[in-house]
């Protein structure tokens, strides 16, 4: 589903991105690990096109197209979705309105009928039990004067909404007490099908109780330096990101 | 494909659509204003000569006065003596219906959107039109008639209703208010008079549709509407005027007064040509509006200010009866070198009188955008109590918003709030909707609906459709 070979990617004068190859298929989770600075939330916003981010080097395959080429909008009406670490604030606009709007362009780019006020609200409501988050959420402006929580479990709640092919989840459990954590677990789980994958990037080992991960790659300085199963979030945890920098750089420049 | 940056320019700098020049022949007097000038308007208009001496006495005063200069305005000098003070399309003199307008007029108010043929009317909306200084018909005259309304050119009223006229011409808005009220007072050539008996409903929205057409013709027209004990109106009024290279000069004044428990809702939608994109040509508009609430009445103001290269304009209210409202919601954008000085003042005199002010300012291009507002609480004026917010959206990084609240409260049981804020449409509020599906036109427009929000649904339907699209704004759905 996504194939991402060689990927060199910077901000102003600064390469954060510094050869990063990572391939998931459909079906997969994967769990991108690492220590702060290592480059983790670039690599998110460069596959969802986040233009203050130049990429330098490199190719990214999603769906057999050139990812790269597609604009932002063309990325998530393709299926690709990035939960945000920071979700922004968007005053007087309505959430359940932003939603619709995103939610009947991706349907139109697929070729389906756009969803009247009636639908849509069916959906979303059916989706929001299944999360168990509060209806009240709708009709508020777009995470504007949301707790840290409730911007995240928005997230979700988009996510669940928007079915994607591609979730990436950026960091999402930062910050999130356990109920929060189980909203998102939850979520990433309703998805959890053949067709879909989710790439979850994450500091910490804790979410990955809640999400099991078929892969986990560790990022450190902007390249990918050690995969592993499960297990391996497990290691970090106990062992901390420093074993990976004194033991690894050897075997990732060949 | 464009950047965020590119489209967010490209929404500023649209074309103005309206911009084109009606070729009808036009009976306009030379420039230049004098006693004889004034003699000029009012004989054309076979005025009573209560009326002459009253433009004359106005004349007088605007003689001895100076432009303003206390706005946070740059504009060029103004030749008062090179405009022309009276253009009117010729023909006009003895209209007995609507099939009477020069087919050129008709096709310019059919372009413009503007239905003067009743039977194609569906929108329950009555207009009169006015064409540089005339009115040029009015619709649903008939049907208004019948529940004793007056709705119709401010020449007519002064012909058929002059007691009214005469009664309440000047009684908001004096001559001696300010230098452009006094040159109004002198030269208006039209506008449109409104009447609503006491206790009536007005069951359709009063609409006045201005259009500047001729070249170096300044347009002065002139509203008054009286809501009588009880009753209830709401009226609209919208603009436009042709894309020249020369500057032009509106300069307009609009009276209302609600009497006892009357309520008076007045909408504008603004779309003066702004100017080119370096700031060449444009509408100077120049406005005194300002109604008078007595007793339990209440007067609203809602404007979305989108045209002319210099707004300057503030519709007030005088809270005179106790437990009045005052209220204004205001929308005001400048983009290229478009410059606003716009807002309110709210002058609580009765008990308990209570006003409203919401004002968003978007500035983009170069435009400068000042919010002035006054509240003065009178020491009559127990409890009063004023709530204004004022909010400025900046787009892009040349642009400016300015914004002077003023605040004068005479007793000690009135309450008055001021909020201000000032943001950025942030590149990140466009990624946000852009990455949810958006496009990056559609992620502007909805981030600047929803910032206009709180004054769109102040609105009437017709008019929140209009200024939606003026702001090149998509209608939000029905949802939530």
């Amino acid at each position: 589903m996504l194939t991402v070979k060689n990927l060199h990617a910077r901000i102003g004068d600064r390469e954060i991105l510094k050869g990063v190859n990572l391939s998931v298929n459909a079906g997969e989770i994967h769990a991108i690990m690492g220590p702060n600075g290592s480059g983790k939330s670039t690599l998110a916003c460069v596959l969802a096109g986040r233009e203050e981010y130049e990429v330098t080097d490199g190719t990214v395959t999603y769906d057999g197209k050139d990812l790269l080429e597609m604009e932002p909008e063309e990325r998530a009406r393709e299926g690709l979705f990035l939960a945000f670490q920071y979700p922004v604030e968007i005053p007087g606009v309505n959430n359940a309105y932003l939603l619709k709007a995103g939610l009947n362009e991706i349907r139109k780019h697929r070729g389906e009928s756009e969803l009247d006020a009636m639908e849509f609200m069916t959906l979303v409501k059916e989706r929001m039990k299944v999360l168990d988050i509060d209806t009240g959420l709708l009709n508020r402006p777009v995470n504007e004067g949301f707790s840290g929580g409730e911007k995240k479990r928005n997230e979700i709640f988009q996510m669940v909404v928007l079915e994607p092919k591609l979730a990436i989840m950026d960091e999402t459990d930062s910050g999130l007490d356990i109920d929060a954590l189980k909203v998102v677990s939850r979520g990433v789980n309703t998805l959890r099908s053949p067709d879909r994958a989710t790439i979850v990037v994450t500091h910490y080992q804790r979410l990955l109780n809640y999400i099991v991960p078929d892969f986990v790659h560790v990022l450190s300085d902007g390249r990918i330096v050690k995969s592993g199963g499960k297990e391996l979030a497990l290691e970090l945890e106990a062992k901390g990101y420093g074993w990976i920098d004194s033991d690894t750089p050897a075997q990732v420049g060949a | 494909m464009p950047t965020a940056q590119e489209t967010i320019e490209e929404l500023a700098t649209q074309d103005y659509k309206y911009g084109f020049v009606t070729d009808v022949e036009e009976d306009r007097i030379a420039p230049g204003l004098s006693e004889d000038v004034v003699r000029l308007i009012s004989e054309k208009k076979n005025e009573p000569e209560w009326l002459l001496e009253w433009r004359l006495k106005a004349y007088r005063l605007w003689v001895d006065m100076t432009e303003p200069e206390w706005h946070n305005l740059d504009i060029s000098p103004i030749d008062y003596q090179n405009t022309i003070y009276y253009s009117a399309p010729k023909k006009t003199a003895k209209l007995n219906s609507l099939d009477e307008v020069d087919p050129e007029v008709r096709a310019t108010f059919d372009k413009l959107g503007i239905p003067l043929e009743e039977q194609k009317i569906l929108s329950g909306v009555a207009v009169d039109a006015v064409f540089d200084s005339v009115s040029v018909g009015t619709t649903f005259k008939h049907k208004l008639a019948e529940l004793g309304i007056i709705f119709g050119s401010f020449s007519e009223a002064v012909q058929e209703h002059p007691d009214l006229v005469r009664q309440y011409l000047g009684s908001v808005v004096p001559a001696s208010d300010n230098f452009y009220a006094a040159l109004n007072s002198a030269v208006f050539s039209d506008g449109s008079f409104a009447y609503i008996p006491k206790g009536v409903r007005c069951p359709m929205e009063l609409s006045t549709y201005f259009r500047i057409n001729a070249a170096q013709t300044g347009q002065f027209e002139r509203t008054l509407l009286i809501a009588d004990e009880g009753a209830t109106v709401s009226y609209l009024e919208g603009c436009t005027a042709p894309q020249r290279d020369e500057n032009q000069l509106h300069a307009a004044v609009v009276e209302l007064v609600a009497l006892d428990s009357a309520t008076i809702k007045y909408s504008t939608v603004q779309n003066w040509y702004p100017g080119d994109k370096d700031g060449k040509g444009g509408i100077y508009n120049f406005v005194t509006k300002r109604g008078r609430a007595m007793q339990n009445a209440k007067v609203t103001w809602t404007q979305v200010e989108t045209g002319s290269a210099i707004t300057w304009k503030y519709p007030s209210c005088i809270l005179q009866g106790d437990n009045s409202v005052g209220e204004f919601y205001s929308v005001a954008v400048t983009n290229n070198h478009q410059q606003a000085d716009t807002g309110t003042k709210m002058i609580h005199l009765g008990k308990n009188t209570t006003s409203t002010i919401v004002s968003k300012g978007i500035s983009a291009g170069y435009g400068q955008n000042t919010y002035r507002g006054q509240v003065r609480i009178g020491k009559n004026a127990k409890n009063a109590r004023n709530y204004s917010q004022c909010d400025s959206l900046l787009i892009g990084d040349q642009c400016g918003a300015h914004t002077f609240p003023y605040l004068e409260v005479r007793n000690t049981s009135s309450q008055v709030e001021h909020e201000a804020s000032t943001s950025k449409i942030g590149e990140d509020q466009i990624f946000y909707c852009r990455q949810r599906g958006l496009s990056t036109e559609d992620a502007v427009n909805m981030i600047v609906n929803g910032f206009c929000k709180e004054v769109f649904r102040e609105l009437p339907m017709e008019f929140a459709v209009e200024a939606q699209k003026l702001l090149g704004v998509s209608l939000e759905g029905s949802v939530g």
